[in-house]
């Protein structure tokens, strides 16, 4: 058996220099070089420069005006270090009362539309940063009231704005919240101002 | 159920099938120490990991002394790898400042990525440093896949060998097959994940002030360059808690493409170099349609079970399908539930939704597949000797049947192999069932299982099959970071990887040493659709008859009770 524990404690110390230093830098090194962006997280600045999230990841939107994301199991909702989901299973009453609760609420402002299911479900990250076209279009006649605009108007930004699936089969259709909801403040600048 | 999402499932198992093929006749060229158009740069490389470590390349090792240096390089790996976790808190590349782990924690995931499961009791962004995920995480990717594949290599010689005594060398077959096949495929993969979108920075975290207000801290890492591997090495552990659900793990349905490709090719490619080496090709042919045929089975049924109305979605009035509770938007059900088989059908572990909150047969179907011996390409090299393992049983049954002696690749199967199959998966059983078993009259245990009711049955037998398969997917819901769970899942861990694997190596060294024999009109063919019905039999009954009672208790019972609580809302 000592005969093995040289090369075995060898390899592993220059695995260990090969693979887990000289390669992740590498890679690090490169990727920032070329890719910037996506390797710094796709980083969403203001005009300011000051970051206000990842186009990537899911933020807390609650306010009328704005597209709402999926609910979110991650944290306290939304929360980029503690990425998850509800796990909970299909027959369980905590969800069946959650979905049911969620439901009443977007029912209100649908305006009759049908509710999607990601509507009422959190994601398995809880940083989903879609939502379905039929989602966001559900939510067009609340956001379009909240900026004394018409919902036709929201609709056809959420056309414009819908991702296809690749080659129309890999993957699903999906609205970005987030670049949805800074195109909403560019286009449709809430009429007056807000009381916070 | 859609065209749309038929026709992704079956281009993700057609292109991982499909480039299986040159990247298997690649492997056999590594295994069997053949010149490469790599050679310029690696083989200078190649030359100072022997000469530093002392090992003759040339120097052919019998079957113990192949499995000692596997046992003993798996050993060196835990011990560091431990004291890496337990340590992190006082080594560099820490931005966060994490603590060490605790003893128990640091057991468990050591033992977890030592053996390929890369089953999680921490969550990545908020209990591994920087180093432990580069130099702890990601090393153990690589040299667990390798040490996988290089047991696959060993077994292919044997039966390439005719009255031989070397299956190899161990040293030098992880070595090539990391340097020549796994560090390749991650720096051309890692770069086009990057460029997708999947961060690789050594930042700290970031504070982001929202549109509404609030702050949000993202968490980031060097996660391209460890996504990669994780897929490619059938590893599964997650940068991130969420996993490969994560958008910076998998921010698009293109990166989501590639991971499920990768995490099935090389497990596929592995049976393609078997039968080159073993000079058997029709014979791989004919496991390659066996595997193929149960993962599609799979993937078509978690696909149904997933658009299926749930009874949340039913008693709230709204659009009822799919099961959108734990997947993502840009997945939908077909993408999560491809991935979902050819995840648990690999031993690879990682998820992009949430097994725990599938429908009963959707995530029952997932605990199935890794049962069933994680065969389905399996996991990269224990797939492969899986699969053997179904192949001699299968031989063995037909001869008893037709009475015929029992021969595979000219190869006499006799007692002492069939001892050793039912050895190999009757460990597995044993650890799935009798943990379980054990777990479940525990009080002490039960406290952290989430679900109540046949639900939180699934969760503990999923745990122990995730852990018994070195999957590591889990049924989440499970808090499995405390010293009973932690310690009983790392035993079944190490069960799982060296029950199995010692066994086969026996195996290969029975097999080297007999004669190889020319085929007579007396041998049951092995490559055919009979032999293929066969090989697909025995998958199917030796794994029914093991799980189906544990089955029924759970996943069978939950569907009924959820179809009866679904029609009375």
């Amino acid at each position: 058996m000592l005969q093995h524990v040289r090369p075995a404690v060898v390899m592993m110390a220059l695995f260990t220099l090969v693979l887990g230093l000289g390669y992740p830098l590498a890679m690090t090194g490169v990727a920032g070089l070329v890719f910037p962006y996506q390797a710094g997280g796709s980083l969403v600045r203001d005009a300011s420069g000051q970051v206000i999230g990842s186009a990537l990841l899911a933020q807390g939107f609650a306010k009328p005006e704005y597209l709402h994301p999926r609910p979110s199991a991650a944290g306290n909702g939304y929360d980029a270090t503690a990425s998850g989901g509800s796990n909970l299973g299909p027959m369980d009453q905590h969800l069946i009362d959650r979905v049911k609760g969620d439901a009443a609420t977007l029912r209100k402002d649908a305006g009759g539309l049908p509710i999607p299911a990601d509507a009422v479900t959190t994601s398995g990250s809880g940083l989903d940063p879609d939502v379905t076209p039929e989602n966001a279009h559900m939510q067009a006649l609340r956001i379009a009231n909240a900026r004394g605009v018409s919902a036709a108007q929201i609709d056809s930004l959420v056309d414009q704005m819908t991702t296809p699936a690749v080659l129309g089969f890999i993957g699903e259709p999906r609205v970005n919240v987030l670049a949805l909801n800074r195109v909403l403040d560019q286009r449709f600048p809430v009429a007056h101002p807000q009381a916070h | 159920m859609t065209f749309q999402g038929w026709a992704e499932i079956a281009l993700t198992i057609g292109l991982a099938v499909g480039l299986a093929w040159p990247l298997g006749i690649y492997m056999a060229r590594v295994w069997q120490g053949e010149s490469t158009w790599l050679d310029p740069v690696l083989r200078p490389i190649e030359s100072i990991f022997y000469g530093l470590s002392g090992v003759d390349r040339n120097k052919g090792q019998g079957w113990l002394t192949y499995t000692f240096s596997f046992l003993a390089f798996s050993a060196a790996a835990f011990f560091i790898l431990y004291a890496l976790l337990r340590f992190q808190n006082l080594l560099p590349l820490n931005p966060q400042g994490f603590a060490g782990m605790s003893p128990d924690l640091a057991f468990n995931t050591a033992i977890s990525f030592v053996t390929n499961t890369n089953w999680q009791s921490y969550s990545g962004e908020s209990a591994a440093s920087y180093l432990s995920q580069m130099a702890g995480f990601t090393v153990q990717n690589f040299a667990s896949a390798a040490a996988g594949i290089a047991i696959a290599a060993a077994l292919a010689r044997a039966f390439a060998a005719n009255r031989g005594e070397s299956v190899g060398n161990f040293w030098v077959d992880l070595t090539r097959i990391t340097l020549y096949v796994l560090l390749p495929v991650s720096i051309v993969g890692g770069l086009v994940l990057a460029a997708l979108g999947v961060p690789q920075t050594l930042s700290h975290y970031i504070d982001a002030h929202t549109i509404e207000g609030a702050k949000q801290t993202i968490a980031l890492g060097p996660v391209a360059s460890q996504e990669i591997i994780k897929q490619f090495g059938t590893n599964g552990g997650g940068f991130f808690n969420a996993n490969s659900a994560h958008p910076f793990e998998n921010p698009t349905p293109l990166t989501n493409m590639i991971a499920m490709v990768a995490m099935n090719v090389l497990g596929f490619a592995c049976v393609v170099a078997f039968g080159r080496v073993a000079g058997a090709r029709r014979e791989a042919r004919a496991l390659v349609i066996a595997m193929t045929v149960l993962l599609a089975g799979a993937a078509s049924a978690i696909y149904w079970a997933e658009t299926q109305p749930t009874p949340a979605l039913v008693a709230a009035h709204v659009v009822t399908t799919p099961n959108m509770e734990g997947k993502e938007v840009r997945f939908g059900a077909a993408a999560s539930a491809v991935f979902t088989a050819m995840t648990t059908g690999a031993s690879c572990g990682a998820v992009n939704a949430m097994h725990e909150s599938y429908t009963p047969i959707g995530g029952g179907m997932a605990m199935f597949l890794i049962q069933l011996a994680e065969i389905l390409p399996g996991g990269v090299g224990s797939g492969l000797y899986g699969m053997m393992v179904m192949a001699l049983i299968a031989v063995f049954v037909a001869g008893l049947m037709v009475g015929r002696t029992p021969e595979y690749l000219g190869k006499k199967i006799e007692a002492r192999e069939m001892k050793l199959c039912m050895l190999a998966s009757l460990i597995l059983t044993a650890s799935i069932l009798g943990f379980a078993a054990v777990a479940i009259v525990l009080p002490l245990a039960m406290k952290t299982v989430s679900a109540s009711g046949v639900h939180g049955l699934s969760e503990v037998l999923y745990a122990y099959t995730s852990a018994t398969g070195n999957n590591g997917s889990a049924f989440a819901g499970l808090t499995a970071a405390n010293p009973f769970w932690d310690t009983t899942m790392g035993i079944a861990m190490w069960l799982g990887r060296f029950g199995y694997a010692v066994p086969v190596m026996a195996i290969a060294g029975g097999i080297v040493a007999k004669p190889k024999l020319a085929p007579t009109a007396g041998t049951l063919p092995t490559h055919g659709g009979l032999f293929v019905g066969l090989v697909i039999g025995v998958i199917l009954i030796l794994g029914g008859l093991q799980y189906f009672p544990a089955q029924a208790l759970g996943p069978i019972v939950e569907h009924f009770q959820m179809l009866q609580l679904t029609a009375a809302h």
